[in-house]
């Protein structure tokens, strides 16, 4: 019980939430690499996957590239990133880190959506004289969309799970407040950290969470 | 004065055979330590996850709870997973274990209990016929014939926890994840990246294993196919 008064005591102080180690900035740091990153890792992985998806093509590597991401650990590839010349380049280790273990994710879900499109639609479509960037864009996409957001709520929790390990190697956000706590064996501070993790991953999962819900009836309509 | 030794530790290069060889006892600890913590949390977490998966079957308005925890539980970062676990725990390798539990219950869960769902009526109903009690029903249908899916969540679960083990660095007990941090911590790269190998080596070595494994118990699902 003490440990849970005090970490509520350490949260509600506001001489926590001020300057640069405070909570304000963490949380801040926090939201601007998740959300950063993600736009990111979309940017990079839903056009390779939907184009992929259209033509067929590449399917093992795409659903194999998730597999791949489980069995690599988040923390070794921070440190490894932190050794090489990224690693002189501020957050560069934990942006590198976070696109690369949110990248699997929105590959495979969005690949996999696309594939799961009902055939006999794309023929219809096809018939009808859709060309294949038509097709992409009218049919396959948001018949897949469900899928694809399914992927994207993936990603950004993943996103949240691993900047908060990048503390461990340095980085920045809501981490650094535990890792902080651990350095100064302060178990309130551990613990106030670890629920502002916890939180705040939990929060976004439920906003993905609603958007997910309410996207497919949208695109129905 | 010596010169100082013209080797690849002196040189701090990424891939030295010299480091395997001075170290080999470090390394072998490390394994050792990496392998106890996920082994252990494993098998804890099959041991949690099938009765609750029979149960979450049995009272179907126990499914959405159990599956809403345990979904709630995996959202959670698995450094602040650790860290909330301190004041039970204490600095130990059981933190780390029942952290590593409680991740792999959800995977575990999610399946078997998929797998058990997926068994048909029929199937139950022959077994009924037989003169099967729910008990025998249970044991020599319904969880052999939910195998395949609950192995394939027991080979997602081992190799995230053979991954995840290496954040047990920050209360001193992650196996490989040890060596990891101390490398950082030392600029030396050749630990940080023997150490990153074998934890994948390990991964990969576990997931074929278990795979195995499915192959000899589930020999009905290779005579379907043929």
């Amino acid at each position: 019980m003490n440990t849970v008064t005090g970490a509520w005591d350490w949260l509600t102080d506001p001489a926590n939430w001020a300057g640069a180690d405070g909570i304000r900035h963490r949380l801040v740091q926090h939201l601007v690499l998740t959300a950063v990153c993600l736009v990111a890792s979309c940017l990079v992985a839903l056009p390779v996957a939907l184009v992929l998806g259209h033509l067929g093509r590449g399917g093992a590597l795409a659903v194999n590239i998730s597999n791949v991401g489980r069995a690599v650990p988040t923390f070794a590839v921070l440190v490894l990133l932190l050794l090489t010349p990224v690693g002189d380049w501020g957050e560069g280790p934990t942006i590198v880190a976070l696109v690369l273990f949110a990248v699997p994710p929105l590959l495979t879900n969005a690949y996999v959506g696309m594939r799961e499109v009902d055939r006999d639609v794309v023929r219809a479509a096809r018939g009808m004289g859709m060309t294949g960037p038509q097709l992409l864009r009218r049919v396959e996409v948001p018949l897949a969309m469900p899928m694809i957001l399914n992927g994207v709520r993936i990603a950004a929790v993943q996103l949240v799970a691993t900047a908060t390990i990048a503390a461990l190697a340095g980085g920045g956000g809501l981490g650094r407040i535990i890792t902080a706590g651990f350095n100064l064996a302060s178990t309130p501070q551990v613990v106030a950290g670890a629920v502002l993790v916890a939180v705040f991953a939990l929060l976004v999962e439920a906003v993905f969470e609603t958007v997910e819900r309410l996207a497919p009836v949208r695109g129905s309509r | 004065m010596t010169a100082p030794p013209d080797d690849c530790l002196a040189r701090n290069e990424w891939i030295c055979g010299d480091y395997l060889s001075s170290r080999r006892e470090i390394l072998l600890d490390a394994v050792a330590q990496h392998l106890r913590i996920t082994l252990l949390a494993v098998l804890v977490a099959v041991l949690l996850a099938v009765p609750l998966a029979v149960l979450a079957r049995r009272w179907g308005w126990a499914a959405g709870p159990v599956l809403a925890v345990t979904t709630v539980l995996y959202t959670i970062p698995s450094l602040a997973m650790f860290s909330l676990l301190l004041p039970v725990y204490g600095l130990s390798s059981a933190l780390v274990v029942a952290g590593l539990v409680l991740y792999s219950l959800t995977l575990l869960v999610r399946n078997v209990l998929a797998g058990l769902r997926a068994v048909p009526e029929e199937t139950r109903q022959a077994a009924r016929g037989m003169g099967y009690g729910p008990v025998r029903l249970l044991l020599t249908v319904e969880l052999p014939l939910a195998l395949p899916s609950s192995m394939a969540g027991l080979r997602i679960a081992t190799v995230s926890a053979v991954s995840l083990a290496t954040v047990g660095a920050i209360v001193g007990f992650g196996g490989l994840g040890n060596l990891i941090y101390a490398g950082m911590n030392t600029y030396f790269k050749a630990q940080v990246l023997t150490a990153s190998v074998l934890c994948v080596v390990i991964a990969v070595a576990a997931d074929l294993l278990l795979l195995g494994v499915q192959w000899l118990i589930t020999p009905w699902t290779r005579a379907a196919r043929r």
